[in-house]
């Protein structure tokens, strides 16, 4: 009970010393005693507070804005608008770090022109002496706005006639302008073989059609910005950001600033999952420290954060799949309609790549949407898309299975997609580990343990995260007692300082406390990209490899001038500088750092990378077990087991919180999470007690085993980790009230009230006598 | 060998995979617009000189970020896809 | 009894222990003790989740009492006893919670975690030998979005063990 190492499966043999242990995060003290700074923390001399003003409709025109009542107000010293911010060149783009985005786009987005396009749109800004005074402010600026009808679900969007929410908003098909009006922003499709005689051929085909609500990434901390705009023209901004540097860049961008002239200084960030990667409050507060020359602090609401950051989108996604008459799968078709929210951009692109990415099918064609609607601008979560999708996809493979008479899980496994497989969108696999995460499923203690008891049902299913590589950047500087100090630029939401400095420590044989992390913002530091994607223990990790080799390389000229030998006569093994033929002379690293001053002073390594071969996916394979309450509907998760891919796993404690943590939110997901919409389009449970995410109370212990097929594409053969686990809890838990109750649940999230009209609809449904 | 995406294959005739002859990536889409006029402008930002943001290229099987300066060996598979887009 | 005076600009006066020190400020009637804790006084550890009683990040000791900060106003606490999270850790290193936190790598982003200590040390000060039902019961107040709290409730039962003994 106690202890909290899960078990670990591992295919490599590479022996470490500090790669695989558990130390302690280095920022961990600081965390557990409150010291720790986060975004919100931020207190400067002289500072502002601000609020934002927000639509109250979900698509309005408008007319004009009034700002003078509230400027008039004691204690306010600033209101701005969209017409602060620099006129903007439609076409105009900007690489976020995670993809391309319209700079118009994103600067509507931030303070709406013309048109405000979800509830919760921002309007103004305002800065006061007290976050209450700009409150009161913000309810006396008057809003003149013509109430357009909304447009809040992907298929009624879609439709011909459907109110539009940009009016020059025409479909793209990849490069191509359709110009076709419509809220439909883009159509792509991925094609692989012949798909129509495949099918045609088939022994067995299965069909499902799901429907999936936006969701949030439900982060504890909300978004918040400090800005001060200081009188020579520098820009310092203290946000909590899954990426100073993007954040730099989206700035830059929407302000028409150069980088040069903005500091991002990353605090510590209370939770992201995607939802950090774009900015929202640091360009108002920006506008408001130039205008008062003060600083600005900005802080959501919760109700702020649930109207106006990034859900999740809501779909509609349909997928056939046939086999052969061996089980083999033989074709797969997939249509894929995201909700993109205000603007383009929904992560669909990442769907489709994920959507059939955990089989090896010869033959597939999958069309995909991206659909502008009245709901806040959609931005990552968490192995953005793949959840939908799978939710989609194993259930059709659960279908497969019982059609055929085969067990679902060895269905999987006969069709896993193994390395040198070519993918739906054209990419050829590496070495993966989908099929040794569902061979380890197939043997583990809880698959093979029966389930009894009514209403009781297991389900098995797998996701897929691709996994990204980008940029990243370390520096490390050796102290004299041998200790390194490393600046490293990727914002730690996870314990990734202590992932990066283990890494660091291995390759020059020193303890994983002989190192001091830290996060570097943007002028202390190399240009990092984001953290997400799961690239940090990857991406970053290897940076801090790539600097301990230029550390290493370093030393072994100091080694040589110490003993006053050639360069080529020195040797690093096993943390000790040794000579080669000459065997009395070694040194280990803190004997030699002692050396340093006296010969040619400091020795700082470098390391950036950008690697884009080699990243390598992650798989995770669920096994559930549940019971549902015929009466209620409600659904008990009883037992809980994720399987998953870290190709080797740096810190296994934090591997297993990734895994566990995004099993959770799966779990929530699948259950009861979702926006309610009314009839206007305005969100009617924006906050923590209507949109309800998992506590304690609703879980069992997450199992976890940590499956390691190495990386070929890494020094120490990671693959990020923090992503995958999220996408198969949904379609697992569907797979097991099917098998629970016989109810088919093809709606997410799967209620109470789904279950027993599903229950119903399957004519199993317990009468319950009234009274 | 360039494996055309579906949604282009009206350019080259139905032909999904057409044998094209370069060193990088450029040379490659250079080559297939002399082939299929139509070509370049739909995988190119002519003023910043580089692959449209919303498209990817991926060069054996793995997506490159060197864009059009990206090599190519002669035996190479090259991919268009769309590219990751805002997530 | 303390005589409250209304300062500067209406503002009222309040005197208070947190943790264990004599406080007092000036505040608005409407200012929660939240507001005041993190911007008047600078007790940053506290952490602001919902500011609608939802998330329990921002939970306090009132007397002994567990609460959210952000639902009781600062003028409430006049002439009571705070915790916050700055005061668990005692002289000679970290409370027994704090430290299973680490070992068990309790946490992720860090930003639940105050709230979490500060109330799983309220729960072990009532019942220093809670099941794990007890423990998922007592914290369901607590929303953690990170870590799916298997390595909460598990620091916590390790942490009643090692208060016990």
């Amino acid at each position: 009970m106690l202890s909290s190492h899960g078990e670990i499966r591992s295919f490599g043999d590479e022996k470490y010393k500090v790669v695989g242990t558990r130390p302690i995060r280095h920022d961990g003290t600081d965390k557990v005693t409150g010291r720790a700074v986060y975004g919100g923390d931020t207190r400067l001399p002289g500072m502002l507070y601000g609020q934002v003003l927000r639509s109250p409709h979900a698509h309005a025109r408008i007319r004009s804005i009034d700002s003078s009542k509230a400027e008039a107000l004691d204690g306010v010293k600033s209101v701005v608008t969209a017409a602060d911010l620099p006129p903007t060149a439609s076409d105009e783009m900007v690489d976020l770090g995670e993809g391309p985005a319209r700079v118009k786009f994103m600067r509507d987005n931030i303070l709406a022109t013309d048109k405000v396009l979800y509830r919760g749109h921002a309007v103004a800004g305002v800065a006061a002496t007290s976050p209450h005074i700009a409150d009161e402010a913000l309810s006396l600026i008057e809003v003149d706005y013509e109430v357009l009808p909304p447009v809040v679900t992907v298929l009624e969007a879609m439709k011909e006639g459907a109110p539009l929410i940009h009016e020059d908003l025409t479909t793209m098909e990849l490069g191509e302008d359709t110009d076709k009006n419509s809220n439909i922003a883009s159509h792509m499709q991925h094609t692989l073989g012949d798909v129509e005689q495949a099918m045609a051929g088939a022994h067995l085909t299965a069909e499902f059609e799901v429907h999936t609500s936006s969701v949030h990434q439900g982060y504890i901390e909300p978004q918040n910005a400090t800005a001060f705009w200081n009188q020579d023209g520098m820009l310092t901004i203290w946000t909590s950001t899954q990426g100073a540097f993007t954040a730099q860049r989206q700035l830059g961008a929407i302000l028409g600033v150069p980088v040069a002239r903005i500091k991002v200084v990353p605090q510590e960030i209370g939770g992201g999952f995607g939802g950090k990667i774009p900015v929202y409050l640091e360009p108002v507060a920006s506008l408001l420290s130039r205008q008062t020359g003060h600083p600005v602090k900005l802080i959501m609401s919760r109700a702020d954060v649930f109207e106006a950051t990034g859900p999740t989108p809501g779909s509609y996604i349909r997928v056939t799949m046939g086999v052969d008459s061996s089980g083999k799968l033989v074709a797969a078709e997939a249509y894929i309609a995201f909700e993109a929210g205000g603007y383009p951009g929904s992560p669909v692109f990442a769907a489709a790549m994920c959507v059939f990415a955990c089989y090896d099918i010869p033959n597939c064609l999958v069309d995909f949407y991206d659909v502008v609607v009245n709901k806040p601008r959609s931005f990552a979560y968490r192995a953005p898309g793949s959840t939908h999708v799978a939710f989609a996809v194993e259930k059709v493979m659960d279908e497969l299975a019982a059609k055929l008479g085969v067990d679902a899980l060895e269905l999987r496994i006969q069709n896993a997609a193994t390395e040198g497989m070519r993918r739906s969108d054209g990419i050829v696999y590496p070495r993966i580990g989908c099929k040794e995460c569902l061979e380890v499923a197939r043997d583990h203690d809880h698959f093979k343990t029966p389930l009894e008891g009514p209403n009781r049902g297991r389900g098995v299913a797998v996701g897929y995260w691709f996994n990204i590589g980008f940029k990243s950047s370390v520096t490390a500087s050796v102290n004299n007692d041998g200790s390194v100090n490393l600046v490293e630029g990727s914002t730690d939401i996870g314990g990734t300082r202590t992932s990066i400095a283990m890494q660091f420590a291995e390759t020059l044989g020193l303890a994983a406390e002989d190192i001091n992390p830290s996060v570097g913002d943007t002028s202390a530091i190399g240009y990092t990209d984001v953290t997400g994607g799961s690239r940090v223990t990857y991406a970053t990790g290897w940076a801090a490899y790539e600097a301990a080799q230029d550390v290493k390389a370093q030393m072994l000229k100091r080694v040589a001038m110490v003993w006053e030998v050639e360069d080529d006569e020195v040797e690093f093994d096993d943390g000790v500088f040794r000579h080669k033929t000459d065997a009395s002379k070694s040194l280990n690293f803190k004997e030699l750092a002692a050396k340093l001053d006296d010969t040619g002073g400091p020795v700082v390594g470098n390391g950036s990378v950008d690697p884009a071969a080699g990243v390598g996916g992650s798989f995770c394979v669920n096994i559930v077990d549940l019971e549902v309450d015929p009466e209620t509907g409600k659904v008990d998760i009883l037992r809980f087991t994720a399987i998953q891919d870290a190709g080797k796993a740096i810190h296994p404690s934090y591997v297993e919180g990734q895994m566990q943590g995004g099993s959770v939110q799966g779990i929530g997901w699948g259950l009861n999470e979702e926006y309610f919409f009314t009839d206007e389009g305005r969100m009617a449970n924006s906050s923590f007690l209507d949109y309800r995410i998992p506590t304690t109370l609703d879980l069992p212990m997450i199992d976890t085993v940590i499956v390691e097929v190495p990386n070929p594409g890494h020094p120490f053969g990671v693959r990020g980790v923090g992503e995958a686990s999220i996408a198969p809890p949904p379609a697992a838990i569907a797979c097991a009230i099917k098998n629970a109750v016989g109810a088919q649940l093809c709606v997410l999230p799967m209620r109470p009230d789904r279950i027993l009209a599903a229950l119903d609809e399957a004519g199993d449904r317990v009468s319950v006598a009234a009274g | 060998m360039v494996w055309i995406p579906s949604l282009m294959q009206k350019l080259t005739g139905g032909a999904e995979q057409v044998a094209v002859t370069g060193a990088t990536v450029r040379q490659i889409i250079n080559e297939l617009e002399a082939a299929y006029p139509g070509f370049r402008a739909r995988l190119v930002n002519e003023e910043e000189d580089r692959l449209r943001p919303d498209v990817a290229v991926a060069v054996d099987g793995e997506i490159s970020n060197e864009g059009m300066r990206r090599k190519v060996g002669e035996s190479s598979e090259v991919n268009f896809l769309p590219a990751m887009s805002g997530g | 009894m303390i005589e409250r005076t209304l300062g500067d600009m209406g503002k009222i006066h309040v005197q208070c222990v947190i943790n264990g020190d004599e406080k007092e400020f000036l505040c608005e009637a409407r200012e929660s003790l939240l507001e005041v804790l993190r911007e008047g006084l600078g007790f940053t550890g506290t952490k602001e989740g919902c500011n609608d009683g939802n998330c329990g990040a921002c939970s306090v000791t009132l007397d002994g009492v567990l609460v959210d900060s952000c639902l009781v106003l600062a003028v409430e606490v006049q002439g009571r006893e705070i915790t916050t999270v700055e005061g668990l850790a005692i002289a000679d290193g970290l409370h027994p919670l704090q430290q299973k936190f680490l070992e068990h790598a309790s946490l992720q982003c860090g930003i639940c975690t105050p709230g979490f200590l500060v109330a799983s040390k309220a729960l072990l000060d009532q019942n220093p030998d809670p099941t794990e039902h007890q423990v998922r019961h007592w914290l369901a107040g607590n929303l953690c979005r990170c870590t799916g709290y298997d390595k909460i409730v598990r620091a916590v039962l390790d942490a009643a063990e090692t208060v016990r003994s």
